[in-house]
């Protein structure tokens, strides 16, 4: 319990060096950018919240910094996050592009978790046979390729010289949306060469701490006692074996999930795919810089929550923290 | 990172290896140390050599639009008319220092935290134990993105923000490593010696780690050369200069897979997985060295499969 | 005589390295009788726990048996692979190994472990498993409530009683121990010790003992086997070895250890250390620190001779040694 309530603090303390971020980059930004935020943004929002930017960036304004800083936290925890420079309010903009990004991300993510914890139980069962010597060193060297230059691949060739997939768009032009066969088919047509993208690259993150924890609990003696008990070789490898070599490092795998969503961004932007991560893009050329912030809020906090969720699930499994 | 994430000890038999004189051996029988060192050196003799191996001028827009791979320009031509190919190689250079500066200052920061924590241990300890939890937390990406585009564009920028995201990643086994030395007899003699602590840490403490400081610098460079093309091919780099993400960027810009010459998209992502690969092959190969147990198992005969049926 | 439940024959074990092959076992031959207690004792490295896991078909790589049988029930274990050996394993004979800290799985409860053997093994019912599982859990003295603890939550002696009750499950006919009472204080050696043999005594159970703890084998054992580089140095009845050991590698283990009764004498320990196994040396792998040797055994290999009951590995019982059958004890002389 109370390694759970320092994990706490910890989220608590990065959720407030995010916003500090947050704060500081617009105090902190060479002037000819801040005045072409403000250019953007004089035409098109109304005064009250071209007011709250000028607060942001100090211009305009007779307050202190502390005094600024103060109301920028009050403003952010009561969800007063301003709006982009469309005039739309950051946090409905980032709902409705959310769905998009999170079922992206959220398949692919659990596919390729999936695909690196097999790869890599197997490769420590099998250890020095030809899929260790194969399959891991391949996925982890995949896994230091940009994601953006698998995905390019990806459409020249299935895009571009076979035509079999779209090569962008989430679904095609025209099409209306709706929960029929019909669309969500069109939808998945479009998810399939982004997803492939970050499959590829991200299985190979979880590779080799499986595969070497796999290796060390291997040859644990409960495992030696498991094989003497006369149990089939495939229950020792998953009950005994697998089991307890997943669950100390799924903090570890959860920490990982800020690259995946690093990587959603390239593949959205190389998709023009329209989630999140194409959100972040768009809001770096629009000089939008409340969604910006208002992005990468959301990214910290992803990644927060992903990490406790995987603290949690550690402890309530594992009987030896129950104690703790 | 996930290769140096996963060793429990760190690896302190490569001193006496390397005391022994049997590193370069070792090194030599490890087939990734080789091809890993191969591609490096290539790399690197292309970035200090680029008019050697380069037929044209990287910048002349002389050639031909957009045309496919031929005998003079191996790679085509980019939209202006430029040999991609001799881009290619002169982006080499730029690419690669940036690269090594970036992993360099890093490694640097990383092992001044990490070694200062476990030095001074307790509060100050606490508080950078905390501040490198923070920034290991923050997504990197987002991060970069957003610093990136409100500094001006350009390769300083780039290290810069590289840098800032970057430290933290390899700060926490450099703190381990400082632990396990901290207590040492030769310190305890150096405290007693009445000698400062920044001199003790410089000195006695940090050559000892000489070989996690190798595999932080390796395992760094994998993901510098990663994200400093992802962050130019967004758009966040100055597209003038000669570097393989701005190549990249240039090519997504004018529709170089669709409407274009695809090699001019295509050559400099896979230099980036190339140069990428690299350094994470000799990463690993350099783990294996140091850490025994990571080792391939070779198995020596058919193995009569008994207790594993 | 009757034929022995487990009948070792010049069993050999490897360990392959990358730098040549290891000779941790060489041609061991032993056997043990129906509800006999053997205990095999000798130094760090001699090769006894890799015997015990050969025997139970239990050696991890880099070790492999490379020559030899383990006929037990008239079956040689070494020939038998998968579901066929599966199904010898906990019913016919069953392991106790030294940690049960490590042995046990710290992330599954006492009885969820018991059921991962019973069902293994074909018991299906829950009223089947339960039932059986506190049985064994009373045959130790441990409350049955604990089947739903888990292993960090039971002392160390309690601990080591439940892997004990595990191994009863199925009552097998052999129990191999490797040194289950180290990890223990000696009180709590005591009391297991004195369980196993009243279980033993109850359940007829046999039982193959590793232990570097003179004092346990002397009480509890009817045979003991003493090993050395990976061969077995002597082998006799537990009084017969106290008594008069044989071998000068027996003697000079019997002289290490003080006895509480009996006049006081100098203690002598056995000089140098043992020898690498990767390149044992020729002739008697003793010699080098026998206080006795003779020019013979530098380049003679002894085999194992028969001598009252006894059988000793030593050049000394063929007619080139010549000596006395009982050797005294104090004096020493080369």
């Amino acid at each position: 319990m109370r390694y759970l309530a320092r994990r706490l603090g910890l989220f608590v303390v990065t959720l407030w060096a995010a916003l500090t971020v947050n704060f500081i980059i617009p105090r902190v930004m060479p002037g000819n950018e801040a005045q072409a935020v403000l250019a953007t943004f004089r035409g098109t929002v109304n005064p009250a919240a071209l007011k709250a930017l000028e607060i942001q960036f100090g211009t305009n304004v007779h307050q202190s910094v502390f005094a600024s800083y103060f109301q920028y936290l009050g403003n952010c925890l009561t969800g007063h996050f301003g709006v982009t420079a469309q005039n739309v309010s950051v946090v409905s903009e980032i709902g409705s592009k959310l769905p998009w990004t999170l079922g992206l991300v959220g398949i692919t993510t659990v596919i390729a978790f999936v695909i690196g914890t097999v790869a890599g139980a197997i490769s420590a069962w099998r250890r020095g046979g030809r899929f260790d010597g194969i399959v891991p060193p391949s996925l982890f060297v995949l896994s230091t390729v940009p994601v953006f230059f698998v995905g390019l691949l990806l459409i020249y060739v299935f895009a571009v010289k076979l035509g079999w997939l779209p090569l962008e768009g989430n679904y095609s032009i025209g099409a209306t949306p709706s929960f029929s066969a019909s669309f969500i088919g069109d939808v998945l047509k479009h998810a399939i060469l982004p997803g492939i993208s970050l499959v590829v690259v991200t299985a190979g993150l979880w590779v080799y701490s499986m595969r070497n924890n796999m290796v060390t609990t291997i040859s644990e003696d409960y495992v030696k006692m498991a094989r003497a008990k006369g149990l089939k070789e495939t229950r020792v490898m998953s009950g005994y074996a697998g089991r307890n070599a997943i669950l100390p490092n799924l903090t570890g795998f959860a920490m990982q999930i800020g690259y995946v969503l690093g990587g959603s961004i390239a593949v959205e932007y190389l998709f023009s795919y329209p989630g999140l991560g194409y959100l972040f893009y768009t809001s770096t050329t629009d000089h939008d810089l409340p969604l910006m912030q208002g992005l990468f809020l959301f990214y910290t906090l992803a990644v927060l929550v992903c990490v406790l969720l995987a603290d949690l699930f550690t402890a309530v499994l594992d009987p030896r923290m129950r104690e703790a | 990172m996930a290769v140096t994430e996963a060793l429990s000890e760190p690896p302190l038999e490569i001193e006496a290896a390397v005391a022994r004189g049997r590193f370069l051996r070792a090194v030599m029988r490890n087939r990734k140390a080789v091809i890993g060192a191969i591609i490096l050196f290539v790399m690197a003799f292309t970035a200090a050599f680029p008019g050697l191996i380069a037929p044209h001028s990287p910048t002349a827009a002389l050639y031909g639009q957009n045309s496919p791979p031929s005998g003079s320009h191996l790679l085509g031509t980019t939209q202006l008319g430029q040999d991609v190919f001799s881009q290619l190689v002169w982006s080499t250079r730029l690419t690669l220092v940036v690269t090594l500066i970036v992993s360099a200052i890093a490694t640097l920061i990383s092992t001044v935290v990490g070694v200062t924590a476990a030095y001074l241990g307790g509060a100050a300890d606490r508080v950078l134990t905390v501040i490198t939890d923070i920034f290991l937390i923050l997504p990197v990406l987002p991060l970069l993105i957003l610093l990136a585009t409100y500094l001006p564009p350009g390769p300083t920028s780039l290290v810069i923000v590289l840098c800032i995201t970057s430290w933290a990643f390899q700060a926490r086994q450099l703190r381990s490593q400082g632990l396990t030395v901290r207590n040492r007899d030769f310190l305890v003699a150096a405290r007693a010696r009445g000698e400062r602590s920044f001199y003790i840490i410089l000195v006695e403490i940090v050559p000892t780690m000489t070989s996690l400081l190798v595999a932080s610098f390796l395992s760094l460079a994998v993901y510098v050369v990663g994200f400093a093309a992802t962050l130019q091919f967004l758009g966040l780099g100055n597209s003038g200069e000669l570097m393989w993400g701005t190549m990249l960027y240039n090519a997504q810009q004018a529709s170089a897979l669709e409407a274009g010459n695809a090699w001019w998209a295509l050559a400099p992502g896979a230099a980036v997985a190339l140069l990428g690969s690299g350094f994470a092959l000799l990463n690993y190969a350099f783990d294996e060295i140091g850490n025994p147990a990571l080792r391939p198992v070779r198995r020596r005969r058919k193995r009569r499969d008994r207790a594993s049926a | 005589m009757t034929e022995p439940l487990l009948d070792v024959r010049d069993l050999s074990v490897d360990y392959l390295t990358e730098k040549g092959d290891v000779h941790v076992l060489h041609q061991v031959n032993f056997a043990v009788a129906e509800r006999e207690f053997v205990g095999i004792v000798g130094e760090s490295g001699c090769g006894k726990s890799t015997l015990l896991f050969a025997v139970a078909q239990l050696l991890s790589p880099p070790g492999e048996v490379v020559g030899g049988e383990v006929i037990f029930r008239g079956r040689d274990m070494v020939r038998l692979h998968g579901g066929e050996l599966r199904h010898l394993r906990w019913r016919d004979y069953s392991m106790v190994m030294q940690s049960a800290m490590n042995a046990l799985n710290p992330m599954k409860s006492i009885g969820g472990q018991f059921k991962d053997a019973l069902e293994a093994h074909g018991t299906q019912s829950r009223e089947e498993i339960q039932s059986r599982s506190r049985e064994v859990l009373e045959l130790v003295g441990i409350d049955a409530v604990h089947l739903g603890s888990y292993p960090h939550q039971l002392s160390g002696g309690m601990r080591q009683r439940a892997m004990i009750a595990m191994a009863l499950l199925f009552t097998p006919q052999l129990v191999i121990m490797d040194e289950p009472t180290s990890a223990l204080d000696v009180v709590a050696q005591q009391s297991l010790m004195t369980k196993i043999r009243e279980l033993q005594q109850r359940l007829g159970f046999a039982v193959l003992f590793v232990t570097h703890d003179m004092s346990v084998v002397s009480r509890y054992s009817d045979r003991v086997i003493v090993m050395y580089a990976g061969q077995i140095a002597e082998s006799a009845p537990t009084e017969a070895i106290f008594e008069r050991p044989l071998h000068p590698y027996s003697r000079g283990l019997m002289n290490a250890f003080p006895s509480i009764r009996g006049p006081r004498r100098e203690m002598a320990g056995i000089p140098g250390s043992p020898p690498d196994l990767a390149n044992p040396p020729a002739g008697c792998r003793f010699h080098p620190r026998c206080p006795e040797a003779m020019d013979i055994c530098r380049t003679r290999e002894p085999a194992l001779y028969d001598r009252d009951g006894a059988k000793v590995r030593c050049l000394l019982y063929t007619e080139e040694g010549q000596l006395p059958a009982e050797p005294a004890r104090e004096t020493q002389s080369s």
